[in-house]
């Protein structure tokens, strides 16, 4: 078939189908080429025009995070950020979504997610050290949610696994509104040594740009665009736009890039991940980033499939290919070096001083545009937005109240409910331990790796909750946070800065922007009082069904520095006899949006307390003192279910049980006040715990020798043997996963 | 004692194995390429976990045609220490230096976790350093796992205690006779699915790894049966 002319584009107009508005169409012709664009530049804009690689609806938002202190070395806007963590030493780390190819092909949607979010680290020089996620999902009892959550777990370990990166932390909840939309986040961490950090620039005329890796074939054309427009059952023609991953492909990619740039820096001008949008998105962004041109020979990429157009070989999503711009003179050195790792790497162009983007096929010039228009010409529209209507409703609604009659009742039913309950079926599907650097693992309230030849450990952790969001933007962002941090605190580390994925529904409905926007204000609000920039992420939106938005759920992915191996902290108590505190703010009825609203009511509603965000940050780093001077056993952060299935959790796996008298009524055990943690110490350091935590410190009870959880409450006392509901909370999910109906 | 470390393209566990005897150990190792044609200056070789090869076609079918196959060949012929856990094991069976083969877990998944296993041959210059009927805690980390032999073999193996690791309270993959790692006959050469190279440090939670590394170290001044 052949191309369309730009005159027929113009009469035609398929770049509605790609995602460009008629404005932007408008403002390209008359204001940026002054002619008419031809098919493959068409293509181009659709593709670098796309909120995918622009950010073009949220960059006025994204504006709002902090991005810098003392320890950031990169912030947003190149592969990954990356952090000083002392010893010359740096961490990098970003989170990416892959929501859209994973509702559509559950597992390469989720694989080549993995993929693609480590080939981000690996570009910039780190060994990526660890991987987590944040899944979101229909309801268990839907049978194609059961689908693709087995689909989208297979994926993750499936790639993770063979590129030998342990998944090693993440979480896993379940709502209905994300049935049609499942949200599939991927983050990566990575370790470098500072003075191998790489930038994806293209730089100094005659230098070479040289592709690296899989050959390209027609594989995910248009993914960034797909990812950019919302589901419908009409849209049966998606699934080209999924890629297809191939892990030991990546594995030998991964280790002939670090070999190149541990060990030849000197050959290397810059190094790009191939990702949404391809060749186009790297090589226009390494010229953009540098105020270079390019020139690209087309014919030159190595291609699997017969008679590609320059259309589809820009845009096509093949997975495992990198972009290099190497020293004139040094191409052979660098082709030598990736076919020690059985890998093809050509060079398909060159560095030019002219600031244009010309790509030629067979001798034929196919575009010559200037760099800038795809990359900073974009269209920046302000997006109307709207108090969305049940916002307004809630804060007039009174306060629901739940009816708790027996609490431990209550407590084994929430134990059940799949947010809560056990994932091990799930992640010991990971590999969490290769490379056996891993101290702390799935299961833990972050993943815990120590970092070789020093005494340093990194924790991390992904935390995104939709529900808050969905009752109040703002508080809803700030919880996301504080959630972050709690965990990360929780295993006794510093957070340091975080990452996020901004997943909404589509920004043109001026609720949904007010969603995004609010919750952004929120986390960045968060971000301040805990000082911990945003030094990366991703933004998804257009996450919805048939008209049904998501609700908006930003993840947070947090990395924490711990500086001394030993006062790492886990969640399970140690020794019968141990005191159990309950540190944090007062115990409120927050109800609303909790675990424990939707098991008895089937919904969220209501409005959210405030969050006390400065007196939280205030005693959460006094309890990381108390922990780094080795004062605290054991430390688990309440979440969902609050304090309730916290102790419970804080049991399983201990072969203890605990003694707690509580001040509160029985309703309360499971109010999810944010920021509250339930710590262990030995009888031995009481004072100086007490002393150093004052008023944010209640002692509620002891570690026991027998293995019950006997709670003692203002209007209720009862005992469960820890056995009894450690048992329903591990197999709740097995026994939902199994069943038909 | 030198020690070689084979990287094969896709092998991920060289590094635990390079480590739990470098740094824990304190041991002479190399990381040797999967094209290496010369190992006379080794006097043992680790095959490490993994995927080789992306574990295209069958695990370890490809790896066996590697260029350094045949010197490991010789080191078992020779009777020098010949180790595989995980990828390495079924490297081993491929090579047909192990009888039997490893066939996809009866769960088809993955699995991750760590598992009790009895000790049932402490005279190999692996497990000497163990006690007879022992039971140990290691990781196990795959999806292909399932030891599988004919009738003759596994009577064979069971005769003359070429079952070094037995899965001692669940069979986490369906492998015959609970069977997690054996040895050949003259007991240099020893296959193992779990992986004792991640157990060993206290930081990580286990150390009943350790011992197997230590008697290899151990094993040129202890005597270890052999025909």
């Amino acid at each position: 078939m052949a191309e369309l002319t730009p005159k027929e584009i113009q009469t035609l107009k398929p770049y509605l189908e790609w995602g460009l508005t008629q404005k932007e169409y408008d403002y390209i012709c008359d204001k940026l080429l002054h002619r008419l664009p031809n098919y493959t530049e068409t293509g181009l804009f659709a593709v670098m025009w796309s909120e995918h690689c622009s950010y073009k609806k949220s960059k006025p938002v994204l504006r709002l995070f902090p991005n810098k202190n003392e320890r950031v070395l990169q912030g947003p806007g190149e592969g990954a950020g990356i952090v000083d963590i002392g010893d010359d030493l740096a961490v990098v780390f970003k989170a990416e979504s892959h929501n859209h190819p994973s509702a559509v092909e559950p597992y390469e949607g989720a694989a080549t997610g993995v993929g693609g979010i480590l080939r981000d680290i690996f570009s910039m020089g780190a060994r990526p050290i660890a991987s987590l996620d944040s899944l979101h999902f229909g309801e268990l009892t839907d049978e194609r949610t059961k689908y693709l959550v087995n689909g989208v777990v297979a994926g993750i370990g499936g790639y993770g696994n063979c590129m030998g990166i342990p998944t090693v932390g993440g979480e896993m909840t379940f709502d209905d509104c994300y049935r049609g939309n499942c949200l599939v986040n991927a983050m990566s961490v990575g370790l470098m040594e500072q003075k191998d950090m790489q930038k994806g620039r293209a730089a100094g005329v005659g230098n070479a740009v040289i592709y690296v890796g899989a050959k390209t074939g027609r594989d995910g054309i248009h993914g960034a665009t797909f990812a950019s427009s919302d589901f419908s059952d009409e849209k049966e023609t998606q699934r080209s736009a999924v890629q297809v991953g191939n892990p030991f492909m990546e594995k030998l990619l991964m280790e002939a890039c670090l070999k190149l740039t541990h060990e030849h820096a000197d050959w290397l001008v810059g190094i790009q991940d191939m990702g949404a949008a391809g060749i186009a998105s790297s090589s226009c962004e390494m010229a953009s980033k540098a105020g270079s041109g390019l020139v690209l020979e087309l014919e030159k990429v190595p291609q699997r499939e017969t008679e590609m157009t320059p259309y589809e070989i820009m845009l096509s999503e093949s997975q495992e290919r990198m972009l290099l711009c190497v020293r004139k003179g040094y191409e052979e050195n660098v082709i030598k070096l990736f076919k020690e790792f059985d890998l093809e790497a050509v060079v398909i162009g060159r560095v030019t001083d002219d600031g244009q983007y010309v790509l030629k096929h067979h001798g034929e010039v196919v575009t010559d545009i200037p760099v800038t228009t795809l990359t900073d010409d974009v269209l920046e529209e302000p997006s109307a937005e709207q108090m969305p209507k049940r916002l307004k409703e809630a804060k007039e609604m009174a306060p629901w109240t739940p009816d708790v009659t027996d609490a431990k009742q209550t407590l084994l039913a929430l134990l059940q409910q799949p947010t809560i309950a056990s994932k091990e079926m799930f992640t010991q599907t990971y590999d969490s331990q290769v490379r056996t650097s891993t101290v702390l693992g799935p299961g833990s309230d972050a993943g815990v790796m120590r970092i070789r030849k020093t005494n340093k450990a990194l924790a991390m952790t992904t935390d995104g909750n939709g529900r808050f969001v969905y009752l109040d933007p703002e508080i809803g962002g700030q919880m996301a946070v504080v959630e972050a941090c709690a965990n990360v605190i929780s295993s006794g580390a510093l957070p340091l800065a975080m990452t996020d994925c901004l997943n909404y529904g589509d920004p043109n409905d001026p609720e949904i922007y007010y969603e995004l926007h609010h919750s952004v204000a929120g986390m960045a609000k968060a971000c301040e009082v805990f000082d911990t920039p945003v030094i990366s992420g991703n933004v998804s939106l257009y996450n919805e069904n048939n008209g049904e938005a998501i609700y908006g759920t930003p993840m947070v992915g947090m990395v924490g520095l711990i500086e001394n191996v030993k006062h790492i902290i886990s969640s399970t108590v140690k020794q019968a006899g141990d005191l159990l505190y309950l540190v944090g703010v007062k115990t409120k009825a927050d109800f609303a949006g909790s675990e424990l609203q939707k098991m008895q009511t089937k919904k969220i509603f209501g409005a959210l307390n405030p969050v006390e965000l400065t007196t939280i940050n205030d005693y959460m780093k006094k309890l990381l003192t108390t922990m780094q001077t080795g004062l605290v056993q054991s430390s688990h952060d309440a979440s969902e279910g609050g304090l309730g299935v916290c102790l419970a959790e804080t049991l399983f796996g201990s072969g203890l049980g605990a003694s707690v008298e509580l001040d509160l009524t029985k309703e309360l055990l499971f109010s999810e006040t944010a920021g509250r943690f339930v710590v262990s110490v030995s009888p031995k350091d009481q004072v100086a715990f007490e002393t150093a935590l004052g008023e944010f410190a209640t002692k509620i009870g002891e570690v026991t020798a027998t293995e019950n959880l006997a709670v003692t409450l203002t209007d209720e006392n009862f005992s469960v043997p820890v056995a009894t509901a450690q048992k329903l909370w591990e197999e709740a999910i097995p026994c939902l996963m199994k069943s038909k109906d | 004692m030198k020690i070689a470390v084979v990287v094969f393209p896709g092998s991920n566990c060289d590094i635990d194995l390079y480590e739990a005897l470098h740094t824990v150990l304190g041991a002479d190792v190399e990381y040797v390429s999967h094209k290496c044609e010369d190992l006379s200056e080794f006097d043992a070789v680790m095959l490490p976990g993994g995927f080789s090869y992306g574990d295209y076609l069958r695990c370890g079918a490809i790896a066996r045609f590697s260029k350094v196959m045949p010197e490991i060949v010789r080191m078992a012929n020779e009777g020098k220490p010949v180790f595989g856990t995980c990828n390495g094991f079924q490297i081993l069976t491929e090579a047909g230096l192990l009888p039997g083969a490893l066939k996809q877990n009866n769960s088809l998944k993955f699995v991750c976790k760590t598992v009790p296993l009895v000790v049932e041959n402490v005279q190999t210059p692996f497990t000497h350093e163990y006690t007879n009927g022992e039971v140990i805690n290691l990781p196990i980390a795959h999806a292909d796992g399932s030891y599988y032999a004919d009738e003759e073999t596994l009577a064979q193996l069971e005769e003359n205690g070429q079952v070094v690791f037995r899965y001692a309270k669940e069979n986490p993959n369906g492998s015959l006779h609970d069977i997690a790692g054996i040895c050949n006959e003259r007991g240099n050469v020893l296959g193992m699915m779990p992986h004792p190279e991640r157990a060993v440090e206290a930081l990580l939670g286990n150390e009943d790894g350790l011992r197997v590394f230590k008697s290899l170290l151990t094993s040129g001044t202890v005597k270890t049966e052999g025909k």
